[in-house]
């Protein structure tokens, strides 16, 4: 009665033996997997949700004595316009005031906001570097970037007639990618 | 030999107040936000910022939150929930407010959705199964 009960009783216990590897297949998929997200290189850029949704309601003061203060009113109607965050104290945003120059001499509207800067600096930058604003909002808190969900300067955004978000363009718009700011200011008309 | 000596001297100084020196630039010169570090005078509220301050994070030092940094950015987004918070806004009503322009990422808070349910449901899962495998093993040991 007691022979043996060991042989027919346990059946779960007998694995295949290619199960033998499985631990060990699992284990190389998970390095595999650390391996890759090591050496992908990781975005730093934080995409605003607000693109496709209304501009977010603002009254900024005057930054400049010879450019009118900036309200999200100023940026509804007529055509599409671009909002350009920028700060006298941002190296980048020096470097994109050439093309900024270029976009205005074909007809962009531009709007500028200044991120927590001071008159007499922005003074200085924009001798330095040309004005191709039509307005310039100071903002000392950076209020607006939480508004429209920017996180840096300089970025800037493509805002229909109907005053919709249209496009977040991060970082300083160089040289090349004029061509395809006019091309979303052109998309942003329909 | 005093001569090398003295020229390492210079060079270690010139070294240490080159190092200690602001950077020139890519920073600004405002003073910080008026609520960036100074607390709401209320404690009930200063807690609830604090606590939701903890759980947002920095749009620019991305791996800490905006309680921990030193970022300007950082700065204006405490004086923004401070303010809020003082208005007798809810901070989840705020988190909600940030979610909405930057995503889930702006919030160190876990969320159960569509796409991080596994995460939560992976280690339930787990232990059901390790159960079962235990008790086919061992559950007929005890008879024989």
């Amino acid at each position: 009665m007691s022979g043996a009960p060991g042989e027919n009783q346990t059946p779960a216990t007998k694995a295949p033996g290619w199960a033998l590897w499985l631990p060990l297949l699992l284990f190389a998929g998970f390095v595999g997997l650390v391996m890759v997200g090591l050496y992908r290189p990781a975005s730093r850029e934080v995409k605003s949700a607000m693109v496709g949704k209304p501009l977010p309601e603002f009254t900024l003061k005057q930054a400049v004595p010879d450019r009118p203060a900036l309200s999200h009113t100023d940026m509804i109607g007529g055509k599409p316009r671009l909002l350009n965050i920028f700060a006298s104290w941002c190296v980048p945003c020096a470097a994109e005031a050439p093309q900024l120059e270029a976009l205005r001499r074909q007809g962009v509207e531009i709007d500028g906001v200044a991120i927590r800067d001071k008159t007499d600096d922005l003074k200085g930058f924009l001798a330095r570097n040309g004005n191709p604003y039509a307005r310039i909002g100071s903002d000392e808190v950076s209020a607006i970037q939480f508004a429209v969900g920017s996180s840096g300067v300089p970025e800037s955004f493509v805002i229909d007639a109907r005053g919709i978000i249209r496009y977040q363009h991060i970082g300083d718009i160089t040289a090349e990618q004029v061509p395809m700011i006019l091309a979303r200011l052109k998309e942003a008309e329909q | 030999m005093t001569g090398r000596l003295v020229s390492m001297l210079i060079g270690m100084a010139l070294m240490l107040a080159l190092g200690f020196s602001p950077p020139l630039s890519a920073q600004d010169k405002l003073p910080p936000a008026p609520y960036a570090y100074r607390q709401l005078d209320d404690p009930a509220q200063e807690a609830k910022a604090r606590a939701l301050m903890q759980s947002l994070r920095c749009l620019q030092c991305q791996g800490q939150s905006i309680a921990d940094s030193d970022a300007p950015i950082a700065g204006d987004m405490r004086n923004q929930v401070r303010l809020r918070i003082a208005r007798g806004e809810d901070p989840e009503a705020i988190r909600a407010w940030l979610i909405d322009r930057y995503g889930d990422y702006v919030s160190f808070a876990p969320k159960i959705d569509t796409v991080t349910w596994p995460l939560f449901a992976a280690p339930v899962l787990l232990l059901i199964v390790a159960g079962v495998i235990l008790r086919r093993r061992y559950a007929g040991r005890g008879g024989a």
